[in-house]
């Protein structure tokens, strides 16, 4: 369902757990899906004994994956006009994520209103890990 | 860069939507879709990036014929390669002009952004690279632009 522009205040917020104990498994399902099979992602040996990292880590788009599902669940279906976020830390196997929008700002653009939202996902430990920002259409 | 054209299809929705855990029947179930606002299947809003796929040159899959850099018998499948934390995503942002759905045959073209520079103390000179991709759709129209900024970092990234 669509959200309405009359039902909306500005710092209203919406949260949702997005993955629960991240497994290698779905990072593997990911990199499947997307095409993005940098060893970083699936590969432990490689990533612990050559690119020096403690294991393998999620995808970057994988996050933002996650955190889009929590705004689309908000928003709507194909209500999005915009979504862009900053990679703040790794997220890694074992991993519990939430996501969070919070409604910056209602607005009017060319008789379409609009809801700014900004973005955060936090871990298990309360680290940020993703940040950003979308804007989605509403209903009057 | 070359133009990828990017058929999108509805069994490549079920699947990436799986991989994001996302159960939502707008990305699978057909009859369930067509009764929603958007009327049919919808790609999720990060799907886009999954043009890799169709990107011959992709550097990030493994190709016959080719040494691949992951693990096989050593762990590297190439020898004396220095050891090298590799280019890790910084950011990303989409502008969506409509949803894509399965039918769509998107051509996507990229072009270099900006490039700079900076110093960080959890690993060491940072080096990002922008890269902003534009996805047209079989009528020509702007469908989605994608800015996605890349950074190459001097050491793997502290976790202290």
């Amino acid at each position: 369902m669509a959200l309405k522009a009359s039902a909306l205040k500005v710092g209203d917020t919406h949260s949702e757990c997005v993955v629960e104990n991240l497994s290698r498994t779905q990072i593997v399902q990911y990199a499947g899906a997307s095409g993005d099979y940098n060893p970083l992602h699936s590969d432990e040996v490689y990533t612990t004994q050559v690119a020096g990292y403690p294991s393998v880590f999620a995808h970057g788009m994988l996050t933002m994956g996650l955190t889009g599902k929590m705004l689309t669940n908000y928003v709507g279906d194909g209500r999005l006009t915009k979504f862009g976020v900053r990679f703040t830390n790794q997220v890694w196997p074992g991993d519990t994520l939430t996501a969070k929008a919070t409604v910056a700002d209602i607005r009017d653009e060319g008789g379409q209103k609009l809801v700014d939202l900004t973005v955060s996902t936090v871990n298990q430990d309360g680290k940020e890990v993703v940040s950003g920002s979308a804007t989605a259409r509403l209903d009057p | 860069m070359a133009k990828i054209t990017f058929p999108v299809e509805a069994s490549h929705i079920m699947m990436f939507a799986r991989s994001i855990g996302d159960t939502n029947p707008v990305y699978h179930d057909a009859a369930a879709a067509k009764d929603t606002e958007v009327g049919g299947i919808v790609a999720p809003p990060t799907f886009a990036q999954a043009v890799a796929q169709f990107d011959p040159d992709y550097h990030l899959r493994p190709k016959p014929g080719e040494k691949w850099f992951g693990s096989a018998k050593g762990p590297s499948g190439i020898e004396g390669r220095p050891a090298s934390s590799g280019g890790l995503h910084a950011e990303q942002h989409f502008e969506y002009h409509r949803p894509l759905r399965p039918g769509d045959v998107l051509t996507a073209e990229t072009k270099p952004g900006k490039t700079w520079e900076k110093e960080s103390k959890r690993a060491g000179k940072l080096t990002f690279r922008e890269r902003i991709t534009e996805y047209r759709d079989q009528k020509g129209e702007l469908v989605v632009t994608a800015r996605g900024v890349g950074v190459t970092t001097e050491r793997p990234v502290d976790q202290g």
